[in-house]
């Protein structure tokens, strides 16, 4: 972007409303960031190893879930898996983007995806329902860019100054933890995900005595499972019959379909009382 | 922690670079790509099961084990802050909930 065009973009109109439409959350994005901030040093991280892990890094959930990692020397993939499954949910947001910018060269298209965010997608998607491009649009989106990043970056950094002040027997590292806690409490939509969140929980204190923070990896590969299984068992639960299958004998390929359809449950006679 | 300047480097930069790649993703190729099932089902588990691997220990262990007391400030901080949260249904406010029970407890009885 030039100088000139950069210009324009911040006289555009849209650049301003859409920092009329961030203001509302700001001070929302402000307090995660001081948490986030708060929650880096206090793990143990220096000022400047903060401040350019926020700069660089700028994302808040993923971030506040690596710390613990980091602090325990975590391996450098456990560190990247934990925070690629926490970003999917950019992954799919992602796909939205594409509908809007998807004319725009590569590198406008990197810098679009690197700053946007979820308040900045659920404003911008308030403001553009049609997913199709508009003359508008990028001076709105980087009118939300530029209010979300200074909203995270000026308290994150703040937090970690202020951070450095306090002891850290204070315990205010907490904070982190209880912000992912907030998080998780708002994925756990239905049974499936209570229940792959406490298989997640029991893997991850059971297998705490891997090396190289293997817990983390069998809790995501435990939960993810039972949560897909969840979903199989769940979609065919519509009362099964119960087929008697004599002893001594295979069943039928109709009832074989029955079975694996779950319409039957398949129940072997014995030969003895 | 053994906060080698080196390891912490790369592991943010790697950090960065899924901020872009996670972010952008389906924007990156020139066609689209339709979006798969198996990434839409992935999303509703692999998220939350990477946050309570990582924090189920933060609130459930101490140097390695369970926690074996009930005197430790972390329990009913997180008690009330689970309380909180589904009553209200607000992250902010379950972090204050939980830092006011704590913070006392933790500082003032030291458990």
């Amino acid at each position: 972007m030039s100088l000139q065009t950069a210009g324009q973009t911040l006289r555009h109109p849209a650049f301003r409303l859409a920092i009329t439409d961030m203001a509302g959350a700001s001070m929302g994005l402000a307090a995660w960031a001081m948490v986030t901030g708060v929650a880096m040093v206090k793990s143990g991280m220096s000022v400047s190893m903060a401040v350019f892990m926020s700069l660089l890094v700028y994302a808040g959930s993923a971030q506040l879930a690596v710390i613990p990692l980091l602090a325990t020397g975590a391996p450098l993939w456990v560190v990247w898996l934990t925070a690629s499954c926490v970003n999917l949910r950019f992954v799919i947001f992602s796909s939205l983007w594409r509908s809007y910018f998807a004319h725009l060269p590569l590198h406008q298209r990197l810098a679009i995806g690197y700053f946007s965010g979820d308040v900045i997608f659920v404003a911008y998607m308030k403001r553009f329902p049609e997913p199709r491009p508009a003359p508008d649009q990028q001076p709105y989106f980087w009118g939300a860019a530029t209010t979300n990043w200074l909203a995270w970056q000026v308290p994150s950094i703040t937090g970690i100054l202020l951070a450095n002040a306090v002891p850290l027997s204070w315990g205010l590292g907490f904070a982190g933890v209880l912000a992912l806690l907030g998080v998780l409490l708002s994925l756990l939509f239905d049974r499936a995900t209570w229940l792959a969140t406490g298989v997640a929980a029991t893997a991850a204190v059971a297998a705490f005595a891997l090396p190289l923070k293997l817990n983390i990896l069998v809790a995501i590969a435990a939960a993810v499972t039972v949560g897909l299984l969840i979903e199989a068992v769940d979609r065919r639960r519509h009362k099964p019959e119960v087929l008697l299958v004599p002893a001594d004998s295979a069943v039928s390929a109709d009832e074989l379909q029955q079975i694996e359809a779950g319409d039957a449950v398949a129940l072997r006679e014995e030969r003895h009382p | 922690m053994n906060w080698d300047g080196l390891e912490f480097f790369i592991a943010v930069v790697g950090l960065a670079l899924l901020t872009v790649v996670t972010r952008s993703f389906f924007m990156i190729p020139e066609r689209e790509i339709p979006l798969p099932d198996w990434l839409k089902r992935g999303l509703k588990y692999a998220p939350l099961a990477a946050l309570t691997a990582v924090i189920a220990p933060e609130i459930l262990m101490s140097h390695g084990a369970l926690i074996a007391t009930l005197k430790d400030a972390r329990l009913p901080a997180v008690l009330c802050a689970c309380a909180y949260y589904f009553w209200r249904r607000g992250i902010l406010g379950t972090i204050v909930v939980g830092m006011l029970v704590y913070l006392p407890l933790h500082i003032g009885w030291g458990w």
